[in-house]
């Protein structure tokens, strides 16, 4: 899977399943959790989603608010924790 | 053999531990990399001693306040103790988070120690710049963990304050700016009533090992996961909360390799568990020695169903759910299911209990509401249930729930007025709205405003100021209530404001970002969802006043939700 089908199962998750907004117009730079639109429990839920979907198992470690602030730098956490 | 629960202070357990069983394990702290490092009877007294020398150093006496900014640490627990063997009262205050602002934050430290004379602040290191100068001119100073100086082996240790058993041993807040001015005064009597009848509610003896991540400026934190076990010798197991919170498996995997046997939970955190713990996480971990008391906020019949079904294959008993009521003013829990059975569901007519009558209906039918028990008063406690006049209402009726307990707090820190309108004769008007029914207490909600999600409490006015600030929402024109969330196991927060001017959608969009944005950051509370109005929405009350339940049930009609 490349960096871009990432991302769009990335914010779909986050739109439909974190946020509850399936049309909201995220952008990929757009801080989730410092920006108030998901809370820290969610970084344990995107985890588990990373997971089951891509089959990467990101380090507890790595599921900090800096890391998975925005798609765009949970992508790079991904990626990073698949190599 | 049976816990030793007759102390007359918080100090005198610890200091007796130290002498007689040096190096018992007192504390296991399980850092964030997974390191762990376990404290000895000894050394835990030794290294609040040491904290204790450096407030004496500084100037501060019996009964000053001292105030902790602190994360979850050995050095938290150290300083805690510390201010108790010297006499002072300390009060935890919530660490600074990923998502907070830091400036407003210190801003909130500031607010603190105005509100409640503090003397002193211990932070560590890397806050003294920041606080040392927003304390400039008052009178507190700011001590920082890194001149703490070690005590040498030769040294005896000064002795302890000797307080007497209805002295202040500390305060408790919630956050917020509601929260801060409310400092919830316990004495030593108090908190060592609540060890004792807690510890027997729960069952407690030798044999139990509590796990805990909750955090100490919390009462299941402070209380259950701190003091119970120091005073009682139980050994603890101390996760951070933070770390349990981005990755939940740590609990389970601390429960596992160190035999635990208690947890306190509040009810988002049976759902945070079954939902967001990897299954590859959980290979060989065993279970069935584990038992937990869902406290913090109402526990729901689901959240509890929903962890058997995910934990049970591990051994995990659903006689093992225990559920607690309680307060900080009460210090921790007035009511507690028994022992070794799942908490009782009662199911009730959903109607007939909006206007307040719990009338026992057919289970998982639809138009039944279950709900689950929070038990029998613990022993010292009773509970009564009254109507809006403050007379007694028979079983089965809907009222505000009172409390009288021997572990009752001597009132709000300097704040008489605040007492007044919450203590009558004794009876602690609690605010939440109770029944009983053959003797066990049920809670189906608040009789205020008030807003409780993943535990905390959320003061609505305190989220309301700050959406008033927000260019574009009309001044005076937000409210903010909680709605149940099944999938969350806790209340979320929906705010719901007009806007001044006719922003485009462009424009809308921005002002919710704002909003999300600065009560994020100010309040660490997440908005589940924000309703900006173009035009008039909100109900008010004859006298201006918002009317919380009325907007949140126009919210909910709009929404399609019962």
């Amino acid at each position: 899977m490349n960096a871009q089908e990432m991302r769009d199962r990335l914010r779909d998750f986050v739109c439909s399943e974190l946020l509850r907004k399936p049309d909201y117009p995220l952008a990929a730079d757009e801080p989730l959790i410092t920006g108030g639109l998901i809370d820290s429990f969610s970084l344990a839920q995107i985890g588990v989603f990373v997971e089951d979907a891509f089959g990467v198992y990101v380090p507890d470690t790595d599921l900090t608010v800096a890391n998975m602030d925005t798609i765009e730098r949970m992508v790079i956490c991904i990626l990073k924790a698949r190599s | 053999m049976t816990l030793r629960l007759d102390y007359r202070t918080l100090v005198e357990p610890v200091t007796e531990r130290a002498r007689r069983d040096p190096d018992r394990p007192s504390v296991v702290l399980i850092g964030e990399d997974g390191s762990e490092e376990t404290v000895s009877a000894a050394q835990f007294l030794a290294n609040a001693v040491d904290y204790a020398a450096l407030l004496q150093a500084a100037g501060i006496r019996p009964r000053d306040i001292v105030i902790l900014v602190m994360r979850h640490s050995k050095e938290l627990l150290s300083a805690l103790w510390g201010a108790l063997y010297l006499g002072a009262i300390p009060s935890v205050f919530p660490f600074l988070s990923e998502k907070l602002d830091r400036a407003l934050y210190v801003q909130q430290v500031r607010v603190l120690v105005a509100h409640c004379r503090a003397r002193a602040v211990i932070a560590f290191p890397e806050f003294r710049p920041d606080l040392a100068s927003l304390l400039e001119g008052v009178d507190c100073q700011v001590l920082a963990t890194d001149v703490v100086r070690r005590r040498a082996a030769a040294e005896d240790p000064p002795p302890p304050h000797e307080a007497t058993p209805d002295t202040i041993a500390l305060l408790q807040h919630s956050s917020g700016s509601t929260g801060l001015q409310k400092g919830v005064a316990l004495s030593h009597r108090a908190i060592l009533n609540q060890v004792r009848s807690c510890g027997r509610a729960v069952a407690l003896s030798e044999d139990d090992v509590i796990v805990s991540w909750m955090p100490l400026y919390h009462d299941g934190g402070l209380i259950a996961g701190c003091i119970i076990p120091l005073v009682t010798g139980v050994p603890l197991v101390l996760i951070s909360p933070f770390h349990w919170v981005r990755d939940p498996k740590v609990l389970f995997q601390a429960v596992h390799r160190h035999r635990g046997t208690l947890t306190w939970l509040p009810n988002f955190a049976y759902n945070h568990c079954a939902r967001n713990v990897r299954e590859s996480d959980l290979a060989g971990v065993d279970l069935s020695r584990w038992r937990l008391v869902n406290a913090a906020e109402p526990a729901r019949w689901d959240s509890h169903r929903l962890f058997v079904e995910r934990f049970g294959r591990y051994g995990f008993k659903e006689s093992a759910l225990a559920v607690g009521y309680g307060m900080a003013e009460a210090t921790l829990i007035v009511t507690a299911t028994p022992v070794n059975e799942s908490p009782h569901v009662d199911w009730v007519e959903t109607r007939a209990l909006q206007e307040r009558l719990a009338v026992p209906a057919v289970p998982e039918a639809a138009g039944s509401t279950p709900m689950t028990s929070c038990g029998f008063p613990i022993e010292g406690a009773e509970i009564g249930i009254v109507d809006d006049e403050g007379h007694r209402l028979p079983e089965r009726r809907v009222g505000e729930i009172v409390v009288r307990a021997s572990s009752l707090f001597s009132g709000y820190y300097l704040r008489p007025d605040l007492d007044a309108k919450v203590l009558r004769d004794g009876w602690y008007f609690t605010g939440d709205m109770g029944y009983l029914a053959a003797g066990q207490l049920y809670v189906p909600g608040r009789k205020d405003d008030l807003i409780i999600t993943g535990g905390k409490n959320i003061y609505p006015n305190d989220l309301e100021a700050i959406a008033n600030e927000v260019p574009g929402v009309r001044p005076g024109r937000a409210v903010a209530f909680g709605v149940p969330d099944p999938r969350l196991g806790t209340d979320e927060v929906v705010m719901v404001c007009e806007l001044s001017g006719s922003a485009g959608p462009e424009e809308t969009r921005r002002i919710e970002s704002e909003l999300r944005r600065r009560i994020a950051q100010q309040t660490e509370v997440t908005l589940h969802d924000v309703r900006l109005m173009h035009g008039p929405w909100l109900i008010k009350t004859s006298s201006g006043k918002l009317a919380h339940a009325a907007n949140r049930e126009k919210y909910l009609r709009e929404q399609g939700r019962p």
